[in-house]
């Protein structure tokens, strides 16, 4: 009785209705990728799902907008005229700009977990989990869409930065270094927040906690003053915020400020590489 | 099981064939249990290579915890389970790459096309690029989903989405194909067409199917073989035919079979908890 069916012409020949599925399941994948390779391919699967629900519905990007470009052109234009801010010879509002995209993109990013929430209420998450992917990989293909999410919000941000005259780099050299900065800044923070997902296991709690901790994180970095001006109890807190290097790294590509770009890229690739190994260790709770 | 080196397993990772008679599931004294709760209380299973097996039992019997076991996504020791002879504890992605799954609830992304939907199974597969435009419209014809390939799936009416899911399952040629409820909640038409799918997809291909439900009259349709399944153990397995002939007036239906082997009825859900109710209620109000 072993597989008879496979060899008999299809049962439903009859009614006129041509082998579906026939040749689909005659030959699995041919060479299925192994080792380091999985880790790629993963990433590569989940942006373009995340760059094609973008395409479908685009009404987030633009409503996402809305904060980052009242920042700038209100909150930076006032500042701007006040004076009030010490930003050396840079004007505030370009002073400001490289902080609002970090911040703009840190707020999708903080978000994120809500998603797998969702996929896991939905059940996509099981089914993601039964796909020969390793939970390090889809963690890190899922940081890497939040990644492709917050760098095209980024490019509506830097857009309306320009048009408000803010002279920025057009070096694509620089501009590619800008990418790779806000990339790995949300992946860092995606897998924060998927790690807090695989705490708290609801949707709402995630808010609550997502709505606790932006404001701190946005008000202990360097997005809107130097870190000089901060009050002293907060300088040294300003170091351990991953959103600070984000910032002094966009700063220094974009308007050309001094900074210690090889320490911003490399305090954010590790704390990216970090956080994608503990959200990682945290799934199996939501898989449960 | 040998263990092989990593990196080097291309040739052996995809056993299609394994030797004549392996089982494409075997279950031995498979237990798991949620804290103090049981949920599976030692089943053994065999399930022949090519077959339609029916896992039956009421709310709460454990059959979803059963597949999650068999489908790598619950922690279970070595020994207790083989899917075509690879141990699910020891050599996952091997046993994922033989695996299409659907679980219970509609687990489509909404966001998405219907093909890309699939298109995302076929790159979490590793596919390769050439063929997987025609892999996946393959995968779409078989379940009758062309015209509406290329639709948003939230857009698609309940039994649709059973069938994009199943679409999903089949676009990596999996060799055994494991359905949880795949006619919950749908109307008597969406039924049938579901079911008509998968006879079609399993008659061309011969690929194994193990599927759950509580509708006894789908399993006495389409089943070769079943087990009852009550609070967590197995009561009875065999042919429907053979089921029936054993009860003690010789004939009467699945239904009587199930009362007879578990003093119980299927309408009277053993266990009404509260996530119980919840998952077919997210499962119906999906169904929009
Ligand atoms: N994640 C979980 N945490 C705690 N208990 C669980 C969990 N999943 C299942 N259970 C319990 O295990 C038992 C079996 O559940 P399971 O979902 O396997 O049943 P089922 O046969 O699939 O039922 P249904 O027809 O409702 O899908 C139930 O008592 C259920 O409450
Ligand atoms: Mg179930």
């Amino acid at each position: 009785m072993s597989v008879p069916r496979a060899a008999q012409p299809p049962a439903f020949a009859e009614d006129g209705v041509a082998a579906p599925g026939r040749g689909l399941v005659d030959q699995p994948p041919t060479a299925p990728r192994t080792g380091w390779r999985v880790l790629p391919s993963r990433v590569v699967a989940l942006c373009v799902v995340e760059l094609q629900k973008i395409r479908h519905d685009r009404t987030e990007i633009y409503t996402r907008a809305v904060q980052p470009v009242l920042w700038l052109a209100i909150f930076g234009e006032t500042f701007n005229r006040i004076r009030a801010i010490p930003t050396g010879s840079v004007p505030y509002l370009d002073y400001l700009a490289p902080g609002i995209i970090a911040q703009s993109a840190m707020f999708i990013a903080i978000f994120y977990g809500i998603m797998i929430i969702w996929e896991r209420d939905a059940g996509v998450l099981t089914k993601l989990l039964v796909t020969p992917t390793p939970r390090t990989a889809l963690i890190a293909g899922k940081a890497f869409a939040s990644g492709t999410k917050a760098l095209l919000q980024a490019i509506v941000v830097l857009v309306f930065a320009a048009v408000l005259g803010v002279g920025m780099t057009a070096d694509p050299l620089r501009l590619l270094g800008v990418a790779a900065l806000v990339v790995f800044g949300s992946a860092f923070f995606s897998c924060l927040s998927m790690s807090i997902a695989g705490i708290v296991l609801t949707r709402d709690r995630l808010m609550g906690i997502g709505q606790a901790i932006t404001m701190p994180l946005f008000f202990s970095s360097n997005a809107l003053y130097p870190t000089s001006v901060m009050p002293g109890w907060l300088q040294p807190i300003s170091k351990f915020n991953p959103l600070s290097y984000e910032v002094d790294g966009l700063r220094g590509l974009l308007i050309g400020t001094s900074s210690r770009l090889a320490l911003d890229f490399g305090v954010l690739v590790v704390a990216a590489v970090a956080s994608i190994c503990v959200a990682a260790a945290l799934l199996p709770r939501l898989a449960k | 099981m040998t263990d092989q080196i990593p990196g080097r397993r291309e040739s052996t990772a995809v056993p299609t064939t394994g030797p004549a008679g392996v089982p494409a599931i075997a279950c031995t004294a498979l237990v798991y249990s949620f804290g103090s709760t049981r949920a599976v209380d030692g089943i053994d299973l065999e399930v022949e290579a090519g077959s339609i097996y029916g896992l039956l039992g009421p709310n709460g019997a454990g059959k979803t915890t059963a597949i999650r076991a068999i489908t790598t996504l619950l922690p279970v020791p070595p020994g207790m389970v083989g899917v075509f002879g690879n141990d699910v504890a020891k050599r996952r992605m091997e046993v994922r790459r033989l695996l299409g799954y659907v679980p219970q609830q509609l687990s489509a992304d909404s966001g998405l096309t219907g093909r890309e939907n699939v298109a995302m199974f076929a790159r979490l597969f590793d596919v390769p690029r050439r063929q997987r435009g025609e892999r996946v419209t393959a995968a779409l014809d078989a379940v009758g989903l062309r015209e509406a390939a290329d639709r948003l799936a939230k857009t698609y009416s309940g039994g649709m989405v059973r069938r994009l899911e199943l679409a999903q399952a089949l676009v990596s040629s999996p060799r055994l194909l494991i359905l949880d409820e795949p006619t919950i909640g749908l109307d008597p038409i969406a039924r049938d067409s579901v079911w008509e799918r998968i006879e079609e997809v399993r008659g061309a291909t011969g690929m194994t199917v193990f599927v759950t439900t509580h509708y006894m009259d789908e399993a006495d349709q389409y089943c070769d073989r079943i087990s009852l399944m009550h609070r967590g153990t197995i009561r009875a397995t065999g042919s429907p035919q053979e089921l029936k002939a054993s009860l003690p007036k010789g004939s009467g239906t699945l239904e009587d079979v199930f009362r007879h082997y578990t003093g119980d009825t299927l309408e009277e859900p053993t266990s009404g908890e509260f996530r119980n109710v919840r998952a077919t209620r997210s499962t119906a109000a999906r169904l929009r």
